[in-house]
């Protein structure tokens, strides 16, 4: 009767103990942040939350490999029960050539071109810049603004006075 | 950005009229937009819109090359104000001339040199350099 009492006593302690040492959600927490840093592949660390040792990842991953990655890491630390992989493949960033601006010297070729019929107009290049100075009508200054617009500069200052 | 609301009657209208390979980027405070019109008129429209947004086009914050999709084979009418377009040997205009295209008359277009100078036959048969400005394909 007293062995049998001290037996379930200490088979109640022994469960006690042992809950004791199943680690809290925080811990976790902790431990998989911990494991998620060595993916280096994540633009910016998963968000992790932990709910009776279950885990949830969210936040943005780089592709699939990079998503299996982390679910992989987080399943490796200490008292995770299963993982919840909420991540979500980031979206490539829409990449725009930067413009090209003509070089000067095909640009000066090319406003002398321009500017062949408007006698009255001066167009000086420098640095892809075309300035304009003199004077011309304003229904042909539409024509001559599109012509050096195919040009590719960098910039039309136009300081034309228009009659 | 400022840049791209100012111009975005503009740019919206570029996609409305189905300009192709249209690119609208923002560079040191200038907007440059890229593209083919499918149409003349379309190329007119987004030039008169332009103006109209800029009056005169004196800000210099706007760089728009709208090319006109035309190929080989394609008619286009010579523009000039009232003058002959000249046709010439070489695209530039240190080139000899070799031929003339009346006003409102009509060439083939045989290839584009590039955005300036066109390969042309006239309706008299000479083949030269055009300045492209002044074709607008029909």
């Amino acid at each position: 009767m007293k062995i049998t009492k001290i037996i379930s006593s200490m088979l109640i302690m022994t469960a006690l103990f042992f809950s004791g040492c199943k680690p809290k959600d925080a811990d976790i927490k902790a431990s998989v942040e911990e494991k998620l840093k060595t993916n280096m592949e994540m633009p910016t660390p998963a968000m992790v939350n932990v709910n009776d040792g279950v885990v949830t990842l969210s936040g943005e991953c780089k592709d699939e490999a990079c998503k299996a990655k982390c679910a992989e890491l987080a399943n490796s630390a200490k008292g995770v029960k299963s993982v919840v992989n909420n991540l979500v493949i980031a979206q490539a960033p829409v990449v725009t050539a930067p413009v090209v601006v003509t070089t000067d010297d095909a640009l000066t070729t090319g406003v002398k071109d321009a500017v062949k019929d408007f006698p009255t107009v001066t167009a000086v290049v420098n640095d892809g810049i075309v300035t304009l100075t003199g004077e011309i009508k304003r229904d042909r200054l539409q024509n001559l603004i599109q012509s050096l617009n195919t040009l590719k500069p960098k910039k039309i200052e136009n300081q034309l006075t228009i009659k | 950005m400022a840049l791209q609301d100012k111009y975005k009657q503009l740019t919206d209208a570029a996609s409305a009229e189905g300009i192709s390979n249209l690119q609208v980027r923002e560079q040191d405070n200038v907007l440059y937009i890229d593209g083919e019109a499918p149409t003349g008129a379309s190329k007119d429209k987004l030039w008169n819109l332009y103006n109209q947004i800029d009056p005169d086009f004196k800000a210099g914050d706007l760089v728009m090359n709208i090319d006109v999709a035309a190929g080989a084979g394609t008619k286009a009418t010579v523009t000039t104000d009232s003058s002959n377009l000249n046709i010439r040997k070489g695209p530039g205009t240190d080139q000899p001339i070799v031929g003339k295209a009346a006003h409102n008359s009509s060439v083939t277009l045989l290839s584009k040199t590039n955005d300036q100078w066109w390969l042309v036959r006239t309706e008299k048969g000479e083949e030269g350099y055009a300045y492209a400005q002044y074709l607008s394909p029909e």
